[in-house]
């Protein structure tokens, strides 16, 4: 692909508001995640809330839209300059030449969740006040952050579960070369809600400890909840020097199983040669490895067989989700802004809260937050529905 | 602005009284006569028969339109990148689960809970057919065929290789349905390529504008149509239907569209 430019980024999880208090947390390999129930959750496991997130109110005119993913969306945008980023660029191109590809997987779905528990008594109707599609339907936070920046491009969701937020950095890339768009607004918005809390627990997923990636002793995910944004334009001949690109995307399929990994990590492994082959890069050119790492038995296990196929066992790795949560659908994005922080102040992020790792696990992976040189990272996404999805970035 | 170019390969249609593009083409032509009549979506014949048993109505006519178009254009779909495009996800397990967690028992059942991601369709399509390609999911509301489309032929142009779009609707049961009245099952696919050859049936130029669509001349389609955001494809596939070539309006977000201009082939 083309290499295209991360002129503007911003996330918020539970480990802050925006990229300062994200890069001091990671440095300080600091997690933030606690045991603590939401909303009317009854589960023994920890979680990564962000707090306040319900004081957030959109905009007036915007008001029909108001739920928690979208509260999550403004707080996110407003961070780091990121609303007025876009809004410059969209005067440069034009707001119709400026595209919108966010991913999510249950966008608002908690406002069904808390409407069904006011459906009339009689009828079963739900309450008047329930607006569907700016609250619910899965574009809802698209067309939410698309009115916010006044953008008028085309724009889509991306739901493929917890890879949804890396594959729009491949739709943006696609658009932008296909000259239909100049720039775009990619990301991903996953907030907290009983649906998916309730449904790792019932396929037995979720850790009642903060989770420990590539840990001996792992045992499951802890739910993390996030937004994350990035501005994507071709990258300008008169870029500064220390401009940081997609340099490359690698999608693939497992075929395999509908909540569990191929357990040799086959399309683990595919997806990430694809994106090192859009890249132009070999394994070797890969300074740090942003995993997926979800702390499950399962997935750790199969990514690490991926890993060792594709990069040895000593290029440098570790999973962020034991700072941040598996923010699901959001994962993707954050990842990336990870990978760009790490870029942009040359370290490599440990793991949080893993001790001992796996013995039988043989990348090689960094407990201790630490200062590199780094100049390429790959991260890796993977979800139900055996989709996976591999972003390399680096210095442009 | 700039035109994506793209040629459809082959076509699969299932919606209410459209039970394959064969009858379609014909109603779409004007050959025959349309008959509104409830969605008829076929088994999921390419799931092993437990799986087909248990699918819902959302996997079902999503794989039975894809289906459709794999036996039009005899492809291998084991290397077949995939688009899914759908306004929502199965609504029937979105429905249980709200139901459930508004309840005193919230131990949903794990299976409902994997088939509740968006992409179920696009994970059972692509294990039913042993298919590693990649493979997308997408939501744009009403918009979604459109975003579909998009997305299916920037990607057959970036991998300068055949691209399997799937879009699909599947209705919400009540109470939702009130809120989001989609009344049918409708089900659309297409085999995008990069740019015509031997065997295409017309070539297509996207641009994005903010024109609006001229209604349908059969009330009843023009009714489906509105009703079913899939059939917001039916201007295009009813030009192609008739072999006119010329340009159609697609709706798509508010204030844009999707202007495709069609050329017929052989």
């Amino acid at each position: 692909m083309q290499p295209l430019q991360l002129s503007h980024y911003t996330l918020t999880s539970c480990l802050g508001r925006g990229c300062g208090p994200t890069l001091d947390a990671l440095q300080r390999r600091a997690s933030g995640l606690a045991a603590r129930q939401f909303e009317s959750a009854a589960l023994d496991t920890c979680i990564g809330e962000i707090a306040n997130v319900d004081e957030v109110r959109l905009p007036g005119a915007l008001a029909a839209w108001d739920c928690r993913n979208n509260r999550l969306a403004e707080l996110a945008l407003t961070q780091d300059g990121f609303a007025a980023a876009v809004g410059a660029a969209a005067a440069r191109h034009g707001a119709q030449r400026v595209g919108v590809f966010l991913g999510t997987s249950t966008s608002g779905i908690l406002q069904t969740e808390l409407a069904y528990r006011r459906r009339a008594p009689l009828d079963g109707t739900l309450p008047a006040d329930f607006d569907y599609a700016r609250t619910h339907n899965t574009y809802s936070v698209t067309g939410y952050v698309r009115a916010r920046l006044g953008l008028a491009g085309p724009a889509w969701t991306v739901s493929t579960a917890c890879s949804s937020s890396a594959k729009v950095f491949g739709t943006a890339a696609r658009m932008i070369e296909a000259g239909l768009i100049g720039a775009a607004v990619v990301g991903g918005v996953d907030s907290l809600c009983l649906t998916t809390l309730y449904g790792f627990n019932s396929l037995e997923l979720l850790a009642r400890e903060p989770c420990r990636p590539w840990d001996r002793a792992r045992s499951g995910l802890s739910i993390g909840e996030a937004a994350a944004f990035a501005l994507l334009e071709p990258l300008a001949a008169a870029a500064p020097a220390d401009a940081i690109a997609v340099l490359g995307v690698g999608e693939s399929s497992d075929a395999h199983h509908m909540s569990a990994p191929h357990p040799e990590g086959l399309g683990a492994r595919l997806a990430m040669q694809a994106a090192l082959a859009d890249a132009r890069l070999a394994a070797r050119d890969i300074d740090y490895v942003n995993l997926h790492g979800t702390a499950t038995p399962s997935n750790d296990a199969a990514e690490d067989r991926a890993m060792v196929e594709v990069f040895g066992t000593s290029t440098p790795c570790s999973s962020t989700k034991g700072a941040t949560g598996h923010t699901l659908g959001a994962a993707g994005a954050v990842e990336a802004v990870i990978a760009a922080l790490a870029l942009r102040h040359g370290f490599i992020p440990g793991g949080a809260n893993t001790t001992a790792p796996d013995p039988a696990l043989r990348a090689c992976y960094v407990r201790e937050s630490r200062d590199a040189s780094v100049r390429r990272v790959l991260s890796n996404s993977f979800g139900f529905g055996g989709t996976n999805c591999s972003l390399v970035l680096g210095r442009a | 602005m700039n035109a994506l170019r793209a040629a459809i390969d082959a076509i699969a249609l299932i919606g209410p009284g459209l039970s394959g593009w064969d009858e379609a083409r014909a109603v779409l032509a004007g050959e025959r006569a349309y008959v509104a009549a409830p969605t008829a979506v076929p088994p999921a014949v390419l799931l092993p028969p437990n799986e087909r048993r248990r699918s819902g109505l959302a996997v079902r006519i999503a794989l039975a339109a894809g289906a459709a178009a794999l036996d039009a254009s005899g492809r291998d779909p084991a290397r077949l990148p995939t688009v899914f495009a759908s306004s929502s996800a199965d609504g029937d397990t979105c429905h249980a689960i709200c139901e459930q967690l508004a309840g005193d028992d919230r131990l949903i059942s794990p299976t409902r809970f994997h088939n509740s991601v968006h992409n179920a369709p696009a994970g059972y399509w692509s294990i039913a057919t042993r298919s590693m390609a990649p493979s997308t999911s997408l939501c744009a509301y009403d918009g979604s065929f459109v975003a579909g489309l998009l997305e299916a032929s920037a990607l057959a142009r970036a991998r300068g290789e055949a691209v399997l779009l799937i879009a699909y609707d599947a209705p919400y049961p009540e109470p939702l349905r009130a809120k989001r009245p989609v009344p049918d099952a409708f089900g659309a696919a297409l085999l995008l390529s990069p740019a015509a050859s031997a065997g295409s049936l017309a070539a297509l130029e996207l641009s994005l504008g903010a024109r609006t669509p001229e209604p349908l001349a059969i009330p009843a389609l023009e009714h489906v149509r509105r009703a079913i955001p899939t059939a917001r494809a039916l201007p295009l596939l009813r030009r192609i239907a008739r072999r006119e070539a010329g340009e159609d309006v697609l709706e798509y977000l508010d204030g844009l569209s999707l202007a495709v201009g069609v050329t017929l082939c052989a």
